[in-house]
């Protein structure tokens, strides 16, 4: 039966992984969007799935945040915004999709290659959910670096996050009030971040990034 | 070696399941067509009219266009010979028939490989315009598509350690499989290098003519007759050895294994054609729900299932260490 929970396990894990890759591939707003709910509900899963294999009742709380949070607030809060920006169709990748992907690839072998050894003393739930974790931060800064939107660097933030959540979720022990917190700082953040787009649309009448790094502070 | 009662049954076994392949090909073809055109509310032809139009197109004169090298006739030939050996080595009603040995999952690829490649030569042989559109499209698909089925054959030889694909099966038939992401991958990754390979709707539409749009078709335009009659079925014969790779790595539900008995055979047979045809309606089901990409979009989509066979392969690195 071990082995099946394990799969499970694994399995959930996995499609976490996989669904950070989706997240790089899509080009479309809204469709981006639509998978970032996608990977915080795998994210909710995959918690609630250790929270049971555990025994650990706070990792469901964890899961049932996870899920309200940044499975249904968030997305709805980026469709709102991005709405009101009259953005939708734009996502401006830096380099091509295809070259995105290959460099994703390249990173999850790194962090199989950097998290096997160190952690081979843990158990195998624990090893699998980290290196699976890695990938995920990595990821989501790729997902950072490789999109001039500020709405889908967002994204890709959120996403790293979730991240640090599986990982969290992974290493026994994770008190609940760290999770919370957490969670809730990423609200703040996702807030003031908001606020920001609005602001830098006001200035630049853009959101692609590339338009900070001309600007010097003074008045146009 | 000498033919007796011990060896006549396998090379019997193995008879019929070339036969099988064969015969089968057109109807599953027939099936697609017919969900396509009743999800368009059309009534469509009768499942059997690829027979009649085979029938129809060995009946009619072969006509050779006068730029054509002598190896022009041969090529419909050779190909649908390697497409034929291909499909007729993957395990289809039973596991371990007589050349089941050879049915190495890395050969069979080869041996579409060799007849894509040919037909893409027959493309350029006459000289035309579209032949040589039709087989450089051919050829820009085969090269992202051979990567991404290698990894696929990666991932399977991996889990099951041979990829011999009866092996594979009884693998993927026994009890320490497991619920895997790995598997999950190089399946999605083995349906899309499915579509693309067998010309089906996102990649190329298999009915149209349309300059543009046609790759496939582009190349057999100056084939006729008897000739156009070996490319045809090859194509559906094609279909029908990935779809049975489908179903013998991922679904070998029913397969006779090594003592067999004709109650096994029956079976095994059956379940065959019930999942060939389940999968033919599925295709129509797909094909209808897709719309056609630019051949422009094509890496993109061939380049997600390189990527699902790279991961699933990274991932099985992972999970390696269960024990």
């Amino acid at each position: 039966m071990s082995g099946l929970y394990f799969d499970i396990a694994h399995l959930l894990a996995g499609s976490l992984v996989l669904v950070s890759f989706m997240l790089l591939y899509q080009d479309r707003m809204f469709a981006l969007l639509n998978v970032f709910a996608l990977h915080a509900i795998v994210l909710s899963l995959a918690v609630a799935w250790q929270a049971f294999t555990q025994a650990a009742p706070h990792l469901y709380i964890t899961a049932a945040i996870a899920l309200a949070f940044k499975g249904l607030v968030i997305p709805g809060a980026l469709h709102r915004i991005v709405q009101r920006l009259g953005i939708h169709r734009s996502i401006e990748p830096v380099g091509s999709i295809g070259v995105t992907m290959l460099i994703g690839i390249g990173l999850v072998a790194l962090s199989i290659v950097v998290m096997l050894p160190v952690v081979t003393a843990a158990s195998s739930i624990g090893r699998e959910d980290l290196t699976f974790a890695l990938s995920t931060v990595l990821l989501g800064l790729l997902m950072m670096v490789s999109r001039r939107n500020a709405v889908s660097q967002v994204v890709g933030f959120m996403s790293l996050e979730n991240g640090l959540v599986l990982a969290a979720a992974g290493a026994k022990g994770m008190p609940l009030v760290v999770e919370i917190s957490v969670a809730f700082s990423i609200l703040i953040a996702f807030i003031v971040i908001g606020i920001f787009l609005f602001r830098i649309r006001e200035r630049f009448d853009t959101v692609d990034l590339q338009a900070l790094e001309m600007s010097r502070g003074e008045q146009q | 070696m000498a033919l007796d009662a011990t060896n006549a049954v396998p090379l019997l076994l193995q008879l019929l399941q070339m036969l099988l392949v064969l015969a089968l090909a057109p109807l599953i073809s027939g099936v697609t067509r017919k969900t396509r055109a009743r999800l368009q509310r059309r009534r469509g032809p009768s499942v059997f009219q690829p027979y009649r139009d085979l029938a129809r197109l060995a009946r009619k004169e072969a006509v050779i266009a006068e730029s054509t090298s002598p190896l022009f006739r041969g090529y419909p030939y050779f190909i649908f010979g390697a497409t034929w050996v291909a499909a007729a080595l993957v395990p289809t009603f039973a596991a371990q028939l007589l050349f089941s040995w050879s049915g190495d999952f890395i050969a069979i690829v080869a041996l579409l490989g060799t007849a894509r490649a040919t037909l893409a030569l027959a493309g350029l042989d006459a000289g035309t315009s579209f032949g040589g559109i039709g087989a450089s499209r051919e050829m820009m698909i085969a090269a992202l598509a051979e990567p991404a089925m290698l990894m696929v054959v990666f991932v399977v030889a991996l889990l099951a350690g041979t990829s011999e694909l009866s092996g594979v099966a009884a693998y993927m038939s026994g009890p320490d499989v497991g619920l895997r992401v790995s598997l999950a991958m190089a399946l999605i990754a083995l349906i899309i290098v499915a579509i693309a390979e067998n010309a089906r709707v996102p990649v190329d539409n298999p009915t149209t003519h349309l300059e543009l749009t046609m790759v496939h078709e582009a190349m057999v335009l100056e084939y006729s007759g008897r000739h156009l009659l070996m490319i045809e079925l090859a194509s559906m014969v094609k279909l029908v050895a990935y779809l049975s790779i489908l179903a013998c790595v991922f679904l070998p539900v029913g397969l006779a294994d090594a003592d067999i008995g004709p109650l096994q055979i029956a079976l095994g047979i059956g379940s065959f054609v019930l999942k060939l045809l389940v999968f033919a309606v599925l295709l129509g089901i797909f094909e209808s729900a897709m719309a056609k990409m630019r051949v422009f979009r094509v890496p993109q989509f061939l380049g997600a299932a390189l990527m699902l066979g790279l991961l699933g392969a990274l991932l099985l690195f992972v999970s390696r260490l269960k024990q």
